[in-house]
Order: C-alpha cells, then structure tokens, then sequence
C-alpha cells in the first residue's frame, strides 16, 4: 500500500513511453518488503516520500526543494550537491536528500558486475534512485543524507576503483562520443582523450579554483554526438585535413539502388530511388563534388568537412587519414548573456598520447580565464568581454582568415602603439608651428 | 536502522584515504568485439528502426539494439537491465549520451530474441519498460534536466512533461518516417543544465515574476553584494527596509527590468521566484549542434510561454506535435527543422505551424537583437 496518494502522478503511468512514476512505485515497494534484508542506511520509505513532494509539487505548479547547502567528502570541493526538501515534517524521508555525481566510464560502456555493484551500495547507502546519466555526463545518485558521503566515498574508492565526478566552479566531468569504439567516423580517439584529460587535471575537477564551471567535451566529428560545440567551454572536434577516400564501386552500389542511403536512417518512408546529384552533390555546401562518367570526383582543398556526403554514403565515403582535431572556445547556455556556440580557436591539431600539444592550449587558457575572469564569467563571457584578440594573445596563436566567418565590418582597430609608425607621443608646439591655433 | 561503517574513521578522515582516482578505464567495460574491432570499423547499417550493425575490417559485426528510457531510473530497473544484459549479451551493456540504453550482440541471430524479451517487458501501469527505436530520422529520447523532483529553482517539472511528450511523439520513436533526425530537448530552467539551445525543439521552463524578497532573513541568508552583482539587467540595488520597527539592510528591485533569469535566487535563496501562475513553458526551435550542412545554430522562441498543466501538459505537447508533422510533411529530405524553417521563411513557419507571432518573440536583448530583425525587403506575404 503506498504511503502517500499520487493521483496526478498517476495519470503519467499510462501511455507506451517508459513511465519513471510506475519505476519510483516499483522501487518503494520493493524497499518496503525489503526481500534482501537489507539495513537501510537512510528511511526506508524515502521513495514513498519523494512520490509524495513530487505529487505536491504537481499539485502546487512548483518545486518544494530548497536552495542547496554545504556538504561534501573532505578534501573535495564537488561532486556533492546538498539537498533539502521544504516539508520535512510531511516527507521526512526526503528531509536530507543530497545528490552525489560519480564520474562515468568513456562511451558509458559498462559490465553488469559493476553496475550491481553500484546498485547494491546505492540500495544500502541512499534512496537507490538514480540519473542514468546526468546532463553532463555522471551517473547521478539521488538522495542520500550527510552522514553517508564519506561512507558512499569510502566504499566507491575503495571497493570499486571509482571517484566522484565535479560540480561548482572547477572543471566539470568531461565526456565524450563513443568515437573509435564503434564509430567509423571517428577521427580521434575521444575515449583515451577524455580520460587523460580527466585523470591528468583531477586537481582541478575536485578541488573549485575557477571563476566558474568549465567544461570539455569530446567529439570525434563534425557531427557532434556529444554536443561540444553548443555545451562545453572547451570542445575538441574530430576533423581531417587530407582527402576523402573513395570506393568507387560502392558508389555505383548507392546509385543502383543496391545499398540503401543514409544507412538506411530514412527506411520508414518512400522517398524514391536515390538521385545522387540531388542528395549529395547537389546539397553539398561548398559545391566540390561532380561526376566524371561513372566517377565520383571530389575536390577536397574545397571540402569543408561537414560530414553530409560521408553520412550519406557510409560504405562508399571514408574520412581522411590525417587526423586530429580542432578546438573550439567558449560555448555556453543562455545564463547570463544570451548563449554562445564555441569559437574555432585552433583550427588543427594532431590528437596522440600524451596530448602535450593539447595540453598546452588548455592551460594557457586557464591561466588567461583565472587571471581575468570575474567571479561567475564563463570562458565565452570573458572572450566576449576582452577580445577574441586577447585569448589569441594569451594562448600565442597566430591569427587565421579560419578563426572568422568574415572579417569585422567597422574600422574601429585598436591599434597598439607599437604597431604605428614612430609611436604616440607628439610634440602639440611642433604641431602648432604648421597648424596655427 | 544501525550504522554501519565503510571503514572510514571520522577520527581519521586521511587514513587510508583514496583520492584523485578519477573514472574507471574506458576499455575495462567494452564488450569482447569492441575491445577487438575498435578504430577499424567500416561502417553501419540499419535493419530497423531502433536495430543496426557495424561492420568492422576484420569482417566481425556488432549489432545494436536501442531503447528508450526514462532518465530518472531506479536501481531495480537498472538491474534488470543487466539481468537482460546477461542473458543476450555477454554482461555488457551501453547507455547513450541522450539516455537511451544500447543492448550489443555479435551476431545477426541473437538479435530477435534479445528485441522480443526488452518488448515484453512493460511496467505494473502498462507502459514499455524498453522501447525499441530511437534511430535515424526519427526522434530519439529527450535530454533533460531534474525539474520539480531534485531541483531548487526550476519554472517546470522535467520528467512529467519529457513523459507526456514522448507519449505523444511514440511513433516517431519507433519510425524513421521524418527528413532528417529530429532531437527534443528540455530544461526546466534558464539555468540549462540540459543546455536546449541548439535543439530542433526544446522545452524551456520559465518564470514570469520578479523574486519575492524575504527582507527579514535576505541579509542573514545571502551576500548582498553578490546578489546585487549577479543581476544582469542591473535591477536590483541596496536598500534599507523596515521590519517590525527595526531598519535593516536589504535590496530593492526594479520590476521593470527583470527579465526572470532567476540568477539572483541563484545567489540568494532569500528572493525566490518559483509561482503557480508565473512559471511555464517556453517552445524553440530550429536548432542544432551538428555541422553538417549548415552550421550549427540556436534554437529560436516560437512560442513565449504556455502554462504548466500537469500531469500532461496538454498544450505544450500539441505544439509540439503539430510542429513534428508539419516539418515531416513540408522539409526536404535531409534538412533539418531549422534549415527547413529557414528556407521557407520562419513568417511562413509561423503560417504552416499555425503559431501566432506576438511582439515576445522580437529580440530585444542587446545587440544581438538587431541581428535578427529584416534588414531587406525580402520577405514572404
């Protein structure tokens, strides 16, 4: 018998899209007939009250969460969010109901030993509800009180080989594509990237000394699986810079009719026998492909890389074989000067362990956002407010006609002093004596 | 309930104490044919929605299954995840990063009985447990934020509406029927956490009144400094205000210039905004992340706000869905919703979508307002 009604709650049971009401329910159940014995480290009937704050919020047309709080294992700065419910005497199983983010596996690849794992001390330690996966990557554990973090943190370090991920103002858990692991488009390996980037700067995803959250993501190509030129102060995205390889053979194939294009992504309809002048030439944006009798031709110093032809002839288009990346600065959410798409900052760089080239780029960025960044000022912000020049500056990269869409349409040039021919300082009276007053 | 210890001794929080470890190793958790094929694949296949195959140089295939699910997901669900994990695939399994879950076998002949055990599975209330689908040019799982179950300042619920949509939407998850890939995304605040700004469709919730100020506790509970600071529209300032005879400091806003970031209740739980009438949803569209093609692009406001009707969110799922079928019947093969709306002219959006345009949706948020109006004589009557 459930604890609290959810009338509202459920009418969201019904309907073929997997229900997280009927989930919440089965999980309440389960913790009050308890079949493991276990010795539940919080309120037993915890989910029964999250049912109840949630019905209340569906009720009330708001949250009844308060505003955050201090809590955290020692020595870390993140990866704790403190949480408490607005009405403790109505739900004291959600009195204290905090938050932990456990950084997830590269391509969130996982074996089902481990998943029990975190499940058993997740069932034991806090409420056993979960984010699979939290929007920036972690598997998220929800609820559990103060007394447990340092023993939920002891037993993942200890037993599972396995820290927390970031929150607050240091670097957030970085994430990635599934890339090389099972992606022909791939152009880097954004799995052993992401984790050296995370293993090597632990420092600072545990311990806040940014003016803000920053974030890396990693996508191994143009079409960003992971999002990183919209979500991440540092996006790293896969590219080539030879030519597209061709099987000319597999070509026809498409144009026969034999393979479907697309891989098939558009199956469910009927859209007719595949034209490739309309489908790929002709929407190709820089307009470098043609047919030469029965061949394919590609003029690749035009080529723009924008993944459509390889997209939609996978089996016949390959990505080039000199790889590496490009990285992009400074993409944000709207919070709090309107949104921003990450920046091309460097148009091409190889991608191989131990990424000292990379590693370069990130932390003369750092040095330059931690140096000028006012308290709360995203990366993209302080680009914004400085200058892209300044981060050209501040990172020693030599300006490129790539770094624009198009060059500024104003004159009005800073100008350095060092850059005019004898300087500014002048003499008024030697003016004077050519230009009377 | 008795207590019962890790090991770690309060006393001695630095003894034996493991920091600094960071995530498990990638490859610790892939499966036998991704350990061996990785970085030589050829490339992949649909055989149906939801269902497809990558071929590696070796000739070994990977088929994967894809299910949608609900992101907020309990510890039994995720167990029985890998119960079905053991039974077909060898004890490996994979989420994606728009919260679907992918089931990996390596062979063509495993792959109906692993379908039929995940679509036989539904919940106590009928729904599916795993859905098939989410693959191609259709719509896959929504990204989304905690909303009303976990999150302090949110203007909406995130897992009610992100329900009632894919309800709505259930087809489109388990076809390929549309021009392009369509993605949905949801945030229930402007905070962002799920970041919709360059999403086909996003859900955005929003609150509509200034904060509330909680003068007697504001200066014990918040900075004022910091408050006043995070203001964007520099709304608010310091004030002395009189409680119960006494004078005490607190801050004032000007109501006219907020625009309801909530960035101060960020800062300052003593100016709350969260209201019954004020929050709702805010409907965009026409963005992307994706470079093929066209660039990526931000989502635009095509619809300022409709109210928060929970438990199903009526008006905000027909948008949507008139949205979703009049871009299926109207786009190009392979364009996406924003380059579709682009083409034919977003007034001409507004028509087919039968959206009313009222003066909310005209930018006038600093100089990237001017950007967007007409600066032609180009339009469409």
């Amino acid at each position: 018998m459930a604890k609290h009604k959810t009338p509202m709650l459920d009418q969201l049971e019904s309907g073929p899209w997997p229900s997280f009401v009927s989930d919440l329910k089965a999980l309440a159940d389960e913790r009050t007939k308890n079949p493991k014995k276990l010795d539940f480290q919080v309120p037993v009937d915890v989910v029964d009250d999250l049912l109840g704050l949630l019905e209340l919020s569906f009720k009330d047309g708001a949250t009844h969460w308060k505003h955050g709080g201090i809590v955290g294992v020692f020595g870390y700065g993140g990866g704790v969010i403190g949480r408490y419910c607005d009405q403790p005497e109505m739900f004291p199983g959600v009195a204290h109901f905090h938050t932990m983010r456990v950084n997830q596996p590269g391509g969130k690849f996982y074996t089902t030993e481990y998943l029990r794992n975190l499940c058993d001390l997740w069932d034991l330690r806090g409420s056993g509800m979960t984010n699979m996966h939290g929007s920036t990557g972690d598997i998220i554990f929800l609820g559990t009180r103060t007394d447990q973090l340092e023993e939920i943190f002891f037993e993942l370090t200890h037993k599972f080989n396995q820290d927390l991920g970031g929150s607050g103002s240091n670097l957030r858990t970085p994430s990635d594509c599934i890339g090389a692991a099972r992606c022909e488009y791939a152009c880097y390996d954004t799995q052993d990237l992401c984790f050296t980037m995370t293993n090597d700067y632990q420092d600072e995803l545990h311990r806040p000394a940014f003016p803000y959250k920053f974030k890396f993501k990693f996508d191994g190509c143009p079409n960003c699986c992971v999002a990183s030129i919209a979500r991440s102060d540092m996006s790293f995205i896969g590219t080539w810079r030879d030519d597209i390889r061709i099987d000319q053979e597999a070509v026809q194939s498409y144009i026969g009719g034999e393979i479907p294009p697309n891989a098939g992504a558009h199956m469910s309809r009927d859209w007719g026998k595949f034209d490739i002048q309309k489908e790929v030439i002709g929407l190709c944006p820089t307009e470098c492909m043609r047919m030469e009798g029965k061949k394919l031709k590609i003029d690749n110093k035009e080529c723009n890389r924008c993944m459509h032809c390889i997209n939609v002839m996978p089996r016949a288009l390959r990505i080039g074989k000199d790889r590496g990346l490009s990285i992009l600065v400074g993409a944000k959410a709207p919070i709090l000067d309107g949104a921003q798409m990450g920046s091309l900052l460097v148009p091409f760089v190889k991608a191989e362990a131990p990424y000292e080239e990379i590693k370069e780029v990130i932390e003369k960025v750092w040095d330059w956002w931690m140096e000028e960044g006012k308290n709360r000022e995203r990366l993209g912000e302080l680009i914004k407010r400085q200058g892209f020049q300044k981060l050209l500056e501040a990172t020693g990269i030599a300006p490129d006609a790539r770094h624009v869409k198009e060059p500024r349409s104003n004159p009005y040039i800073f100008w350095k002093e060092e850059e005019v021919e004898g300087g500014w300082t002048r003499d008024v009276n030697e003016f004077r004596k050519h230009h009377l007053r | 309930m008795a207590f019962i210890s890790s090991g770690y001794d309060p006393k001695e929080p630095m003894k034996n104490r493991i920091t600094d470890i960071g995530p498990r190793k990638y490859d610790e958790f892939y499966p036998p044919v991704i350990a061996k094929n990785k970085g030589t694949w050829l490339y992949h296949q649909y055989l149906k929605p939801g269902v497809y195959y990558h071929v590696a140089e070796s000739g070994d295939k990977v088929f994967t299954v894809r299910v949608g699910g609900a992101r907020l997901m309990s510890t039994l669900l995720i167990q029985e995840i890998c119960e079905i994990a053991d039974k077909h695939c060898g004890g490996y399994v994979r989420w994606t990063t728009r919260n679907n879950i992918e089931f990996m076998v390596d062979s063509e002949k495993k792959v109906e009985p692993l379908i039929k055990d995940l679509e036989s599975r539904k919940f106590k209330g009928g729904s599916f447990k795993f859905p098939v689908g989410g693959t191609g040019a259709g719509i896959t799982n929504i990204v989304h934020t905690q909303g009303w179950a976990h999150c302090h300042t949110p203007a909406t619920d995130a897992s009610g509406p992100v329900k009632a949509t894919m309800d709505v939407l259930f087809e489109d998850f388990k076809s390929m029927r549309l021009p392009a890939h369509l993605r949905v995304s949801l945030a229930c605040c402007l905070n962002m956490c799920g970041a919709v700004h360059c999403s086909d469709i996003a859900i955005l919730g929003y609150h509509r009144k200034p904060p509330m100020l909680d003068h007697e506790y504001l200066d014990k509970m918040c900075e004022i400094p910091l408050a006043i600071a995070a203001c964007p529209t520099a709304a608010i300032k310091p004030a002395k205000v009189e409680v119960g005879g006494q004078k005490i400091n607190s801050v004032a806003v000007n109501n006219d210039r907020c625009m309801f970031c909530g960035n101060c209740y960020t800062m300052c739980p003593a100016m709350p905004l969260a209201d019954k009438e004020g929050d709702g949803i805010v409907i965009m569209a026409g963005g992307k992340v994706s470079n093929r093609r066209s660039a990526p692009k931000f989502s635009k406001v095509v619809v300022a706000f409709l109210p928060n009707e929970a438990p199903r969110w009526p008006q905000t799922t027909a948008v949507i869905k008139k949205m979703v079928d009049v871009y299926a019947n109207d786009a190009r093969k392979y364009e996406r919703l924003g380059e579709w709306a682009e083409r034919i002219g977003w007034e001409r959006f507004f028509e087919k979508c039968e959206l009313p345009f009222t003066h909310h949706l005209i930018d006038d948020f600093r100089d990237p307002a001017y950007y967007t109006w007409r600066q032609t004589t180009q339009f469409k009557f």
